[in-house]
């Protein structure tokens, strides 16, 4: 894109020729005080995790006395704790199963309960938004307020009608879709809604005048257009369950146990396997990682993008 | 106690079952995922197909109900009937009086009116809790929605832009258990003597100044419990904030900046403004996330040094004290803390609809 | 075990993940042609013949226990399953404490539970969920077990739950040769221990930042768990058992002076700069340690004491494999000495309770199983643990204090007292007793420790 050189505002004027290539692209860091904020956040946000994988190659013998850079030094880090963490058994919550196993049922437990929360979320949302009901506000304030109810205290209950008593899937898979189902819903109509209710209204008016009914505008128009919002919020609720441990404790059993379950077990454990506790996150990191990077494109329209008027 | 974790290193492992049976067992669980998705989405398709097959008057009101109900049956199992039993049991004390023969306990629930409110608002740890919640909810949002609206602004249509933006999503990818983990272990570890493990302590003894003991200095422990929570959602407030000021027409600040308009005032004028309703969405959603996120507080310091938050306590009360009521009571608290949130967000959702 | 499978699939997966979890090594030896008279009972099967034989069937075992303890654990049943057709699936959590309250109340709970508290255990039967042990367990427990530790698995008049491993507290480590170099005797009063901390403080040791004890108290959510040990020791000793008994029941407050006397006592050394924390730092250091490595800086020469469990013996090795666990060896450890001379033997010690959710034949078996001495010897040889069942053979212990661990816990003299913070409700034992041991090594006033934990007492 051709930009016309905007006229210099004056305190760059001042600053003696910095006409690079990358001062040019840079046209909204406005001063060399952003740049360097950019940079220092940039830098404060990564070296957490830089420092996560290098300590991930620290064998376990250097473990608890030696930082992780004296380890370099002295030319020590290995990647093979992250072998032992993905295919040898080393003693964790699924006493048989190596952490490749939990890694496929995170993939299990995560990809439909991704999928139905947005479908049946779009749905609510599309209704709240644009067919006029009675009590139409004040139910979708009602979900809306429903975020705050604590995930703790929904357990209980909900484990009485899923369990034995009542409809036996807790410990399956079923069992923790249904439940992580359930608890991303208020999110989900929030955020969809806030979306839906921004695409200008005489798209819904001039199809509803010729005739067409709420099953087909769902299907022709709002699915189209809501699909970056999709995507952002597929993201989030990706994260979300990818990195639930408590739902999945509570719903699920030894069948279903996701990658956090044996890291959150590491990480209470600080005897002989307290080493393969950073490789274990580190690996817990990969597929998110991944999933956001191919769906990143849809945030240039993003989750809000018809919100800029408001 | 955990006797747990404390045995020899020289056992053998068992080898990984890494066999048929593991993949076909694998195998399997992705056919069921799969299956699942395909027929949730045939069954929703047939019935909102089924709805438009009815005519006349009623079509609306069918499709209606099809499109709602599915929610409203979900929550209404999952979350509504919780959230009344808690606001009751909240009101309610109960005596558990063991058999002396079975040792099984006949539970006495009783009314108490506010009593388990009073507690906590008298009771100074229950206190502290509340007030290190507010502290919580005021600046974990103010500093991931503050540095992600500077970081997005800083790196807008920058030289590799995506690449720095990732840089800060990056924490997203993380569980809040790995979260506490690298900051735990690795950013604050703090040793008393000998070298320090922990990289902050490393760069401040580095740097000439005495290690400190993050996670037990007070009061200034809590503010580093926060910034672990606001150093995870920045990445989520940033990637929205970005995207809401890629909305805002070029032409706006081309013609501001023409008319001799600064950088700071035009994007106080123009962005800000441009992007209200977006930083009010990021700013409810990290507020409402940093109410009920308690595991770094348990995983970091299970609430020792007056860092305990309301959403830890309450699971400790709830669940290994066995002090429900107290803790449903505190539950409700965590609900009234956010009822102006919610009124201003029912305001602005009026706004909209009333502009269109 | 009961529960309902809506899936087919679901099925399957579960049947072929418990059988993966069977090692192949473990496969049954098809009987040959020539029977044995019983016919039923296949070879190598003879010690599992009491407990039956299955056409299948899942046996779910809940348990704190993790990392390769938990291996060790599920190696036990290698052999039981072949021999009787059953799977055991053997979970452990590190968040067990709350997730079986969970599931409990939520109508989940598991088959089998190893609830490590009697504390909790009656917390659990009190929900009415857990079946009284059937007579083929208590028959056992019987035969194998003291009354007292029957008492422990006892709730109100009913016996509900088998123990199964041990451990003895209030063993304080030492390095022999740090002992010889220096001329120190082993105390066997407290006030000999006392006057040997002070010794050592003068004196001084080889390594840096050298105090005479070292501590440690981190441990996860568990954080303070080795202060209460502490307090256990010193109350049954300076009070005696009937005190003890009266404490842990909540006779006898926390605000009393008998327990606060055995605060005093034990914060005349951890709160005393002088004195601890070897190689760590000052008092404030106690919080930060985790309870695996707080005895480790007697390897550095930087302290000499270390108070702490038989089970620390396996922390040894893991700072340094060639380090050896005996009375002349590397390390090696003490009881905490009587008060007085001629005062009787009382140690203090922990373990673990089999409670049941249902009573299936299936269950039954395998938890007539965990209580047997076969049991019993099969885990102790496997390394690590003990057990106080009186079949076990002490010869099967791992190492010489494993053996002088069993010795203690079969004497018919000793005063055994089990832990009282496990025996307390969860919201002292689990919780406020942890948190307040915490808060007063941190410098918190004694009388407002011993007031908030009595606060806590339901």
């Amino acid at each position: 894109m051709a930009t016309p050189a905007p006229a210099i505002p004056d305190e760059t004027k001042l600053t003696p020729k910095r006409k690079s290539k990358a001062a040019e692209a840079k046209e909204n860091l406005t001063s060399k005080w952003a740049t360097a904020a950019a940079i220092i956040i940039a830098a404060l946000w990564t070296i957490p995790t830089v420092g996560l994988f290098f300590t991930s190659l620290v064998p376990g013998e250097y473990y608890r006395t030696d930082a992780w850079w004296t380890v370099m030094f002295e030319g020590n880090l290995t990647f093979e704790n992250f072998g032992i963490v993905m295919f040898d058994s080393f003693g964790d919550s699924t006493s048989a199963q190596p952490l490749l196993g939990n890694l496929l049922n995170s993939i299990v437990v995560t990809v439909p309960t991704v999928v139905f929360p947005l479908v049946i979320g779009l749905m609510a949302a599309y209704a709240f938004a644009w067919i006029p009901f009675k009590g139409s506000d004040w139910i979708f304030v009602g979900i809306f307020a429903l975020q705050v109810v604590p995930l703790q205290l929904a357990l209980i209950p909900l484990l009485r009608i899923l369990g034995p008593e009542g409809i036996g899937i807790a410990g399956t898979f079923p069992g923790v879709w249904f439940a992580h189902t359930i608890f991303a819903m208020p999110l989900a109509v929030f955020l969809l809604h806030n979306f839906i209710s921004q695409i200008p209204s005489d798209i819904f008016e001039a199809a509803r005048v010729d005739g067409a009914s709420h099953t087909q505008i769902f299907f022709r128009i709002v699915i189209p257009l809501a699909v970056p919002a999709l995507a952002s919020l597929a993201i989030f609720q990706f994260l979300w369950v990818w990195n639930d441990l408590l739902v999945s404790a509570v719903f699920g059993s030894i069948d279903t146990y996701p990658l956090t379950y044996p890291i959150s077990n590491l990480a209470g454990d600080y005897g002989a396997t307290a080493y393969l506790t950073p490789p274990a996150a580190f690996i817990s990191m990969i597929i998110p990682l991944i999933v956001f990077f191919s769906l990143q494109r849809y945030f240039v329209r993003g989750l809000l993008a018809g919100s800029t008027k408001g | 106690m955990p006797l747990a974790a404390l045995t020899g290193g020289s056992m053998a492992r068992p080898q990984a079952g890494l066999d048929a049976e593991f993949w076909s067992t694998q195998g399997q669980n992705f056919i069921l995922g799969a299956v699942a998705i395909v027929a949730f989405i045939a069954v929703v398709a047939l019935v909102m197909f089924g709805a438009d097959l009815v005519k006349g008057k009623w079509r609306d009101k069918v499709q209606l109900v099809v499109l709602i109900t599915p929610v409203l049956a979900l929550l209404a199992i999952g979350l509504i009937y919780p959230a009344f039993d808690t606001v009751w049991l909240s009101f309610n004390e109960v005596v558990k009086e063991p058999d002396p023969v079975t040792g099984i306990n006949t539970e006495t629930i009783s009314f108490v009116g506010l009593q388990n409110y009073i507690f906590a608002f008298t009771d100074p740890t229950v206190l502290r809790t509340i007030l290190n919640t507010i502290a919580w909810i005021v600046l974990v949002p103010l500093i991931s929605t503050g540095v992600g609206l500077a970081y997005a602004v800083f790196i807008d249509r920058a030289k590799g832009e995506k690449a720095l933006k990732s840089l800060v999503f990056m924490p997203m990818a993380i569980s809040f258990v790995g979260a506490s983990v690298i900051w735990g272990s690795i950013m604050y570890d703090y040793n008393q003597t000998g070298t320090q493990t922990g990289m902050l302590n490393a760069v401040l003894e580095f740097l000439g100044f005495d290690a400190i003991n993050f996670l037990a200095a007070e009061p200034w422990n809590t503010l580093f419990l926060i910034f672990v929570l606001a150093w995870i959602q920045t990445g989520f407030a940033m990637v929205i904030i970005s995207a809401a000021i890629k909305g805002v027409p070029v032409d706006m600040n081309e013609a501001a900046s023409l008319d001799g308009v600064n950088a700071w005032q035009r994007f106080w004028q123009i962005t800000v403004p441009s992007i209200r309703s977006t930083l009010v969405v990021v700013l409810t959603t990290i507020t409402i996330a940093s109410l009920k996120v308690y595991d770094i507080v348990r995983t970091l310091t299970q609430g020792r040094n007056n860092t305990d938050i309301v959403a830890n306590k309450m699971y400790v009360l709830s669940f290994v004290e066995q002090r429900q009521p107290l803790g449903a009571a505190l539950a409700v608290i965590l609900f009234i803390f956010v009822i102006p949130i919610v009124v201003y967000n029912v305001r602005s959702l009026r706004k909209v609809k009333e502009t269109r | 075990m009961k529960r309902r499978i809506a899936l087919p699939l679901a099925l399957a997966a579960t049947a072929s993940l418990a059988l993966a979890a069977c090692s192949s090594d473990s496969e049954p030896e098809a009987s040959d042609d020539t029977m044995e008279p019983t016919g039923e009972v296949m070879e190598g099967c003879e010690d599992y013949a009491a407990y039956g034989t299955f056409d299948g069937g899942d046996v779910e075992v809940y348990t704190t226990i993790s990392g390769v303890e938990l291996e060790q654990l599920v190696s036990t049943f290698d052999d039981f399953q072949s021999c009787t057709g059953l799977t055991v699936t053997v979970v452990g959590s590190d968040e067990f404490e709350t997730e079986i309250n969970i599931r409990i109340e939520g109508g989940n709970p598991p088959d089998l539970a190893i609830i490590p508290q009697p504390g909790l255990l009656q917390t659990v039967v009190g929900t009415g969920s857990v079946v009284p042990a059937p007579a083929s367990v208590e028959a056992n427990v019987d035969e194998f077990w003291s009354a007292d530790w029957k008492a422990y698995g006892t709730v109100g008049q009913t016996f509900y739950a088998a123990p199964l491993m041990a451990s003895v507290k209030g063993y304080i480590w030492y390095s022999p040769s740090d002992f010889a170099d220096n001329g120190y005797e082993v105390p066997t009063t407290w006030d000999e221990l006392m006057t040997l901390t002070e010794t050592m403080a003068a004196n001084g040791g080889s390594g840096p930042d050298y105090k005479p004890w070292c501590i440690g108290f981190e441990s996860g959510t568990a954080t303070g768990w080795p202060g209460t040990d502490w307090i256990e020791d010193i109350v049954l000793r300076q009070s005696g058992a009937d005190a003890y008994d009266q404490w842990v029941a909540g006779d006898l407050d926390f605000a009393s002076d008998e327990i606060k006397s055995a605060f005093e006592a034990f914060g005349a050394i951890a709160l005393n700069e002088d004195y601890v924390n070897g190689g760590l730092g000052g008092s404030s250091s106690i919080v930060d340690t985790s309870f695996q490595e707080g005895g480790l800086p007697i390897l550095e020469g930087s302290c000499s004491l270390h108070h702490q469990a038989s089970f620390y013996e396996a922390q040894w090795p893991e700072a340094n494999p060639d380090i050896v666990v005996a009375e002349d060896g590397d390390v090696w450890a003490f009881l905490t000495p009587p008060i007085a001379e001629g005062d009787p033997a009382a140690v203090t010690g922990g373990g673990e309770f089999v409670a049941a959710f249902n009573d299936s034949d299936e269950v039954a078996a395998v938890q007539t199983y965990m209580a047997s001495d076969t049991w019993a010897n099969n885990r102790v040889s496997l390394g690590g643990v003990i057990s106080a069942n009186k079949g076990l053979d002490p010869a099967n212990a791992s190492s010489d204090i494993g053996r002088a661990s069993v010795e203690i816990l079969q004497g018919e003299d000793t005063v055994f007292r089990f832990d009282g913070s496990d025996l307390m409700p969860s919201a002292v034992g689990a919780s406020a007793f942890w948190t307040e041991m915490v808060e007063y090594v941190n410098g918190k006033n004694l009388d407002t420790v011993l007031a908030d934990i009595d606060a806590a007492w339901p």
